[in-house]
């Protein structure tokens, strides 16, 4: 082994009475991908953010290339070698992707930019990895996943050797991430070195040569990807075994929520066409498909945000016209958002507050909100629910992602719904909090309550459905017993080829 | 209908839209500027205030007009230093601190002016900048007198908007502060330091307000008195949204805006039997209407009022 390009020596940062990083040390070698595993809070990014300037080390050292890096600025990392990509951009969305790229990256008082120059630079790069991209587009304008390719290209056209990569899989879709992963190999075989964040156990196991576990800003193992498996490092980032739970058998009961040839048209364009399933009580119903595909239209519909164009939906069996949100509510429907940050909750407000916020009458007398009964039910979810990080009256933009999710999940099934309608409940959540959103999703269904999953994740359905539909192009497709059906089969269901698909079995 | 062909077709018009179109670009130019950087500089009334003051007064008390112009920027400077102490370094609401300095900056500048300048039945007087004689273009037919009358401050500002035209959108350091107003994490990972970027843009800002206010003083009139700015610093602040921050837009919207006023001016001339102040009124109507047409199509810069704080996501 030649020597390393990147070593970091005994680590450690403390943020107030959190230990973020203790004494972490690590080497990186050239044309090596390394993932930094670890649950939320393990202190991936706290090290990695050192690594790159944005933080300042309470002790240890940085090395590259053999020569100390000195910590705290971002121009010093930059100019070693080290480039970046923030799982939140650092990008400027009005502004050009060749302006984003060449910020900072002149002497400040020149007379022109050469921009020229820079086109010329970036189209080689570009062209030598395989990061395809218009120089001259809005930023905005793009995807996301055209947006994280700019984030690289950035990294790139600076000369770095090290990319840090952190969570950089969150917001793609499974497609553009495989997509991404093969890019990153590519650059490690063209001799760069990467280090990826990740809380996802496939991933770093299909695409890092080694894998760094952190668990409670401790550096717990390092293994080899081929000599490790994923149910040892779960066990390892997490520090138990842990196994997602499992579904049992059950009887479905009668048909709770039916839709008949519904359509739905926004803007003059059909995002739903001729959807039909019908959902019994206490079974899950599983919505498979790729991201954009008419997932959002087919969960706002049902939440009571979307007016159909056409077709019926019955409700417990009586025919319903265009549900709001209240409607939606007093009929029992709970509702787990897509994106949990944006519809789910308001950070800003506390946490008590997004307790009752959607069934704001029953906590209310004369006008006054019941402040004792809203923070008494509150602090129920948080106990019930293993809310962590907060209590009742904290903002909820403190609690982390799966903590959130679980205050909106005990706020629904707390109530006890008779149908929840659960979109992507677990993206993005880390592998403690996955297993426990899946585990009370099952108990609901234990409990009779009738579960519509939408999700992109086929290990999830698979895990959880007792019958699956895939949506392809806003149309659904029959449903297939989930016992039934393999990956492969499901794969050609997502792809919207259902006719071989469903031959194995058709079960309503 | 033929009054207003003679007044369009009046080469004392055109002249007198370039010259109330003057103050109103310097005055959009530092805002724009400020904006671009992610600073709002509600400062700008009692900036331009404190400049039309302070460079009269330098002028009054004998130095000549060039050097006039350059006190208020330097004062203009200053108070730019002070709004980005609080704004940059402090992270306090923009909006407030904004109007802080205004009504410190006006109150100000009538109390130096009273120290300066005990009350008098008649205000005292400067000998003002005088239209430039430009050879061959000034003795033109028409356009002459309608363009190339003007004195020397009223290009000073058209080329002052080509160059940060040029600067904003041509060189590095344009790159940075539209950086710095976009997303100042962003450039920060990049190794361009927002907060320098910031103060620089406010300082410069102001000082190109001060120097708005300063041309009231030593070329449109010859004397100073506390109210003459009278809300052009709240046009210039609304002609910055209506430019989409943009420099060549903005003299347009300046011109634009002198154009309607220019226009009622002559109007109640001409008109009889409506109250004149229907007319004062027009261009700032005329505004608010081509506000809300090109301003939906604006793209604001990000970060506009956002402090920045390092190390804060």
């Amino acid at each position: 082994m030649t020597a390393p390009v990147l070593e970091i020596d005994g680590i450690s940062k403390r943020f107030g009475d959190n230990l973020a990083n203790d004494g972490i040390s690590m080497a990186l070698a050239k044309g090596e991908v390394v993932a930094l595993l670890g649950e939320n809070g393990a202190g991936k990014t706290t090290l990695m953010n050192i690594l790159f300037g944005h933080y300042v080390p309470d002790a240890g050292s940085i090395r590259i290339d053999g020569v100390e890096l000195p910590t705290g600025t971002p121009r010093a990392a930059i100019r070693a070698g080290v480039g970046m990509v923030h799982q939140h951009f650092s990008l400027a969305a009005n502004l050009t992707v060749l302006e984003n790229i060449m910020t900072g990256t002149e002497k400040l008082w020149r007379l022109r930019s050469g921009t020229t120059g820079a086109r010329r630079k970036l189209l080689a790069i570009s062209e030598r990895f395989g990061l395809k991209v218009d120089a001259d587009a809005r930023l905005g304008d793009l995807s996301v996943g055209e947006q994280q390719r700019v984030e690289i290209l950035k990294a790139l056209y600076n000369d770095a050797r090290i990319l840090i990569l952190d969570e950089p899989t969150a917001v793609l879709t499974n497609i553009e991430a495989e997509r991404l992963f093969t890019t990153l190999r590519d650059m490690a075989r063209q001799g760069l070195s990467l280090i990826f964040i990740s809380h996802k156990l496939d991933e770093v196991m299909a695409a890092a040569d080694r894998i760094v576990v952190l668990r409670g800003g401790r550096m717990v193992a390092e293994r080899k990807a081929a000599d490790t498996s994923k149910a040892e490092l779960a066990e390892l980032m997490i520090g138990r075994r842990v196994t997602r739970p499992v579904r049992e058998p059950s009887a479905p009961g009668a048909v709770v929520l039916e839709a008949r040839n519904v359509g739905v048209r926004i803007g003059g364009v059909e995002r739903l066409q001729n959807v039909g399933f019908s959902l019994h009580a206490g079974e899950v119903l599983g919505i498979v498909g790729v991201s954009g595909n008419g997932q959002a239209p087919l969960a706002r519909l049902l939440s009571g945000t979307l007016a159909r164009t056409s077709g019926d939906l019955l409700l417990y069996g009586q025919p319903v016209g265009n549900l709001s949100v209240a409607d939606v509510v007093d009929a029992g429907i709970g509702r787990i958002p897509e994106d949990r940050n944006g519809e789910g909750a308001i950070g800003e407000m506390a946490i008590w507050e997004n307790a009752v916020l959607e069934r704001l009458p029953a906590y209310a007398s004369a006008g006054l909100v019941d402040r004792k009964a809203a923070m008494a039910f509150a602090g129920a979810i948080i106990e019930q629910f293993d809310v962590r990080g907060g209590n009742p009256a904290s903002r909820t933009r403190l609690l982390s992602g799966g903590n959130m999710q679980k205050l909106i999940l005990g706020r629904n099934l707390s109530q006890r719904p008779r149908i929840l309608i659960a979109a992507q409940p677990a993206r993005g959540l880390d592998e403690g909090a996955v297993v426990a959103v899946h585990a009370r999703i099952l108990e609901a269904r234990k409990a009779g309550t009738a579960v519509l999953l939408i999700s992109e994740d086929l290990d999830e359905v698979i895990s959880l459905a007792d019958r699956i539909q895939a949506i392809v192009g806003g149309r659904l497709s029959p449903p297939v017993v989930a016992e039934q059906a393999d990956a492969r089969q499901l794969g050609l269901m997502m792809a919207g080829d259902w006719d071989n698909g469903s031959e194995v079995a058709h079960a309503v | 209908m033929s009054t207003l062909i003679d007044i369009l077709a009046s080469a004392g018009l055109w002249a007198a839209i370039l010259r109330i179109a003057t103050p109103l670009i310097f005055g959009t130019l530092g805002a724009l500027l400020s904006e671009r950087a992610g600073v709002l500089n509600l400062g700008i009334e009692g900036v331009m205030t404190f400049g039309a003051m302070i460079g009269w007064l330098a002028v009054y008390n004998g130095v000549d007009l060039w050097t006039g112009i350059l006190v208020a920027a330097c004062a203009g400077a200053l108070f730019g230093a002070l709004h980005a102490l609080l704004t940059v370094t402090l992270g306090l609401s923009q909006h407030v601190c904004g109007l802080g300095v205004t009504l410190f900056a006006s109150s100000f500048s009538y109390y130096v002016f009273r120290l300066a300048v005990p009350v008098a039945g008649t205000p005292p007087t400067i000998i003002p900048f005088q239209p430039l004689e430009i050879p061959v273009l000034s003795s033109l037919p028409f356009l002459g007198q309608a363009v190339f009358t003007q004195t020397a401050p009223t290009y000073l500002a058209i080329a002052i908007a080509l160059v940060m035209a040029y600067v904003l959108f041509r060189t590095p350091v344009g790159l940075a502060v539209r950086m710095a107003g976009e997303n100042p994490h962003a450039a920060e990972a990049q190794g361009v330091n927002p907060m320098k970027v910031r103060y620089g843009a406010v300082i410069v800002g102001s000082a190109l307000m001060a120097v708005g206010g300063a041309f009231l003083t030593l070329s449109a009139f010859n004397s100073f008195f506390p109210t003459m700015v009278q809300g052009r610093g709240w046009i210039c602040i609304a002609l910055v949204v209506f430019s989409s921050w943009r420099p060549g837009r903005a003299l347009f919207g300046a011109l634009l805006f002198a154009f309607f006023d220019a226009f009622q001016l002559r109007l109640q001339t001409v008109v009889e039997g409506v109250p004149y102040q229907i007319f004062l009124m027009t261009p700032y109507i005329l505004s608010i209407a081509a506000l809300a047409i090109m301003a939906r199509r604006a793209r604001v810069p990000q970060a506009l009022m956002q402090p920045y704080r390092r190390g804060e996501r």
